[in-house]
């Protein structure tokens, strides 16, 4: 059993937990991820880790409601537990000094962006962020962002706050003043094909996590697969973070989309509150 | 043995095979021949005193048989549901050459199901050891060599990656084959026996074997970790969506509960016409399983001819009489999808048998221009797996095979590593349970007298 010790809102249907796991704490790299259950019926989800303390022995995760175990996941306060918790699973970023480099988060992308941008950083960077959403409530960690960044932008979709407009706007305009040597993305699907290819003509080396539809998280089931260049890989081992510009993001869409009738049939048979009929 | 109707059990999860009436098991305790050298017992891969356990069932003492099983096999419910008994102790059985062989197998499940049935007692404690060994994966192979080695008094840790001990026994096999309740039960009787076993820590990740041995005071370890990545065929429309693992399917469906979606929250989607490629006991209970998911129509799909079919018998009778379509010699070669990306239809070629490859079995060898469409909504690929990276990756000096096995001593399960040994799948490649559990027992005893020597020398020095 996992304690929660710490649960915040942090926007529109944005939560964050703070995990007592003192293991997985010790061992966990940005880039990493954790797969929880939180009770005997439900499933299994790999969530991306946004934070740790070795010191405290603690993970912080964040999530977005979109179905329903994240609705369930939702309903937990401070002091319950989850019942499983394994990690650090998946490969860490690799984590040089490359230069300039710049970090783009969308939506809860943010959360596992920020590691990634604190580690670039302190390995010497010139970090340039981006952090987008649709909307203002769907943004979030503002401040630890720019603590960690040399320059933050910010933009939504309906100019609520920031610029108006898509993180790759954002990004070419940095594109076409700087030398840019990295580009780290973590968001929809949607928008990391969208800032692959906005980094493609300059040809600089682009990063995504991917979060596909996961069973185990250790190789075993291969639910994961996504085909990146030729090859056939397993998100789970080889990833989560992958070269953008040979994911065939079309199949990683559709293959995200594959239990999503099964999501929606879920949720319509539970109460409000996360219970089950 | 009695067995649920074929027409009522494609609908529903329980058990195929009910299991010996004691008065079954008595008649057939009693063609046991009690013989002086017994041959069956040169089959049991685990050395099952079988003459034993059925002298003393045949004399009524239940209590006795099922303290006989157990002395050598620390999973017995499970084994007289899932061994392929017929190559092994059974083909070895003197009564076979000329008839029927005893049925040791049902035997042995008649006896373990009533232990637990009646409450089996609490195993007796050896005398601790001061010396603790730490077991990785909790299938077969490591829950038989942490139970063997807690007998001899040794303190034993079992790390487990996913929430649930039991490896293949709770992710791989049907509830309708081998009730969870059943691998459950013979898992608290392993923990009874004073191992502990801790789930959701992956070896590679939260820690490595080196930690375990340097940091964390364990004097050995065995590696059980089992065929971990799911091999596919590289073929084009492979990660289409409605194409699974049968490692995925299973998963889902056993230790997820999927058939009880929306009670438990894991999905599962069949569609109307499923293809599972292979012919193992994997294709098999994907094949099956499918049909109890909603199926109209399930096919195993095998290069081969039914003579090379790897599933045991008795499985393929069961898929067979619950309406499992077989067609063999033919193999997909492409799948195509619709606009959502998902699975309507493959490609396959039919072949024709060659000369005897290097697995013995005739060659499959493709018919030019043969190549026909088939409907289908689900594939399920079961062309089996190779083992999981995550632990020879991170063991340092762990010599390592061709195929991402780790090289150890059959007999011993040595392997480069003086305090590391393995057997199991993370050896030999995907096997049965019996096997995996043959080579936890004997790398037991050999981890004992590793153990025995390393006393020896600290006496000594």
């Amino acid at each position: 059993m996992y304690k929660i010790l710490h649960k915040e809102s942090l926007g529109t249907n944005l939560h964050l937990l703070e995990v007592e796991a003192p293991r997985i704490a010790r061992k966990a790299e940005s880039g990493q991820f954790i797969i929880l259950r939180l009770k005997e019926e439900a499933e299994r989800i790999p969530l991306t880790i946004a934070d740790y303390s070795r010191e405290k022995g603690t993970l912080t995760i964040i999530f977005q409601e979109v179905g329903f175990s994240t609705r369930e996941l939702a309903g937990c306060q401070a002091g319950d537990t989850i019942l499983d918790l394994v990690g650090p699973l998946g490969v860490p970023s690799e984590i040089e000094n490359y230069g300039t480099v710049v970090c783009v988060g969308g939506g809860v992308g943010i959360a596992p962006v920020y590691p990634i941008t604190r580690d670039l950083k302190k390995a010497g960077n010139r970090v340039f962020s981006i952090i987008g959403a649709r909307n203002s409530g769907l943004l979030f960690w503002r401040e630890k962002m720019a603590e960690v960044s040399d320059q933050l932008f910010i933009t939504t979709d309906d100019g609520s706050e920031g610029r108006k407009g898509f993180v790759s706007d954002v990004l070419k305009e940095i594109l076409d003043k700087e030398k840019v040597q990295r580009v780290w993305a973590i968001g929809p699907m949607i928008m990391m094909k969208v800032v692959a290819d906005t980094t493609r003509p300059y040809g600089v080396p682009t990063i995504v996590s991917l979060n596909p539809i996961m069973v185990d998280g250790t190789g075993m089931c291969g639910a994961c697969r996504v085909a990146v260049g030729k090859e056939t890989k397993f998100a789970c081992v080889d990833g989560p973070e992958f070269d953008a510009h040979l994911v065939d993001f079309d199949l990683a869409m559709k293959r995200a989309a594959f239990f999503k009738d099964k999501e929606q049939q879920a949720l319509a048979m539970c109460k409000c509150g996360g219970e089950r009929r | 043995m009695p067995v649920q109707d074929a027409q009522a059990r494609k609908n529903n999860f329980h058990e195929v095979a009910l299991g010996y009436t004691p008065e079954m098991a008595g008649e057939e305790a009693a063609r046991c021949l009690n013989c002086k050298n017994p041959q069956c017992v040169k089959g049991c891969p685990v050395e099952v005193d079988i003459p034993g356990f059925i002298q003393a069932l045949k004399e009524g003492d239940l209590k006795r048989s099922a303290r006989v099983l157990k002395e050598k096999n620390n999973l017995p419910a499970v084994c007289g549901r899932v061994c392929p008994q017929e190559s092994q102790c059974e083909a070895r059985c003197i009564l076979g050459i000329k008839g029927e062989p005893v049925a040791i197998g049902r035997l042995e499940r008649f006896v373990a199901d009533w232990e637990r049935a009646s409450g089996a007692p609490q195993p007796e404690r050896p005398v601790p050891k001061n010396k603790k060994v730490a077991v990785i994966g909790s299938g077969p192979a490591g829950l038989t060599a942490a139970g063997d080695l807690a007998k001899m008094g040794y303190q034993v840790t079992v790390f487990e990656a996913l929430h649930t001990p039991g490896g293949v026994l709770m992710y791989g096999i049907p509830e309708f084959r081998l009730p969870k309740e059943v691998v459950r039960q013979e898992i608290d009787y392993i923990r009874k026996l004073g191992v502990d076993i801790q789930v959701n820590q992956v070896v590679g990740k939260t820690f490595t074997v080196d930690e375990l041995l340097q940091k964390e005071g364990y004097d050995a370890v065995f590696i059980g970790t089992g065929a971990g990545l799911p091999n596919f065929m590289n073929i084009p429309g492979e990660n289409l969506t409605g194409i699974y693992s049968a490692n995925e399917f299973l998963t889902r469906t056993n230790l997820m509960k999927a058939y009880l979606f929306p009670k438990y929250s894991t999905p599962i989607k069949v569609g109307r016409r499923v293809a599972v490629i292979g012919a193992g006991n994997v294709a098999m209970d994907a094949a099956r399983t499918a049909l109890r998911l909603g199926a109209e129509e399930s096919s195993i799909i095998y290069r081969r001819s039914a003579e090379e079919m790897p599933a045991r018998h008795e499985e393929i009778e069961h898929a067979k009489e619950e309406g499992v379509r077989f067609m063999l010699l033919t193999s997909p070669v492409a799948y195509t999808g619709d606009e959502n990306g998902h699975v309507k239809g493959m490609t396959c070629q039919r072949f024709s048998l060659g000369e005897p490859d290097e697995s013995g079995r005739r060659r499959p060898v493709p018919i030019p221009g043969s190549e026909f469409e088939l409907e289908i909504d689900t594939v399920v690929v079961a062309i089996g797996q190779t083992p999981n990276p995550l632990v020879p990756r991170t063991t340092e000096g762990l010599v390592i095979g061709k195929h991402g096995n780790i090289v150890a001593d059959e007999e011993s399960g040595a392997t480069s590593r003086p305090n590391i040994f393995a057997g199991g799948d993370i050896v030999t490649g995907a096997a049965t349970v019996i096997l995996a559990m043959g080579a936890g027992k004997r790398a037991a005893r050999s981890i004992d007298e590793y153990l025995k020597r390393k006393l020896r020398r600290e006496v000594k020095g």
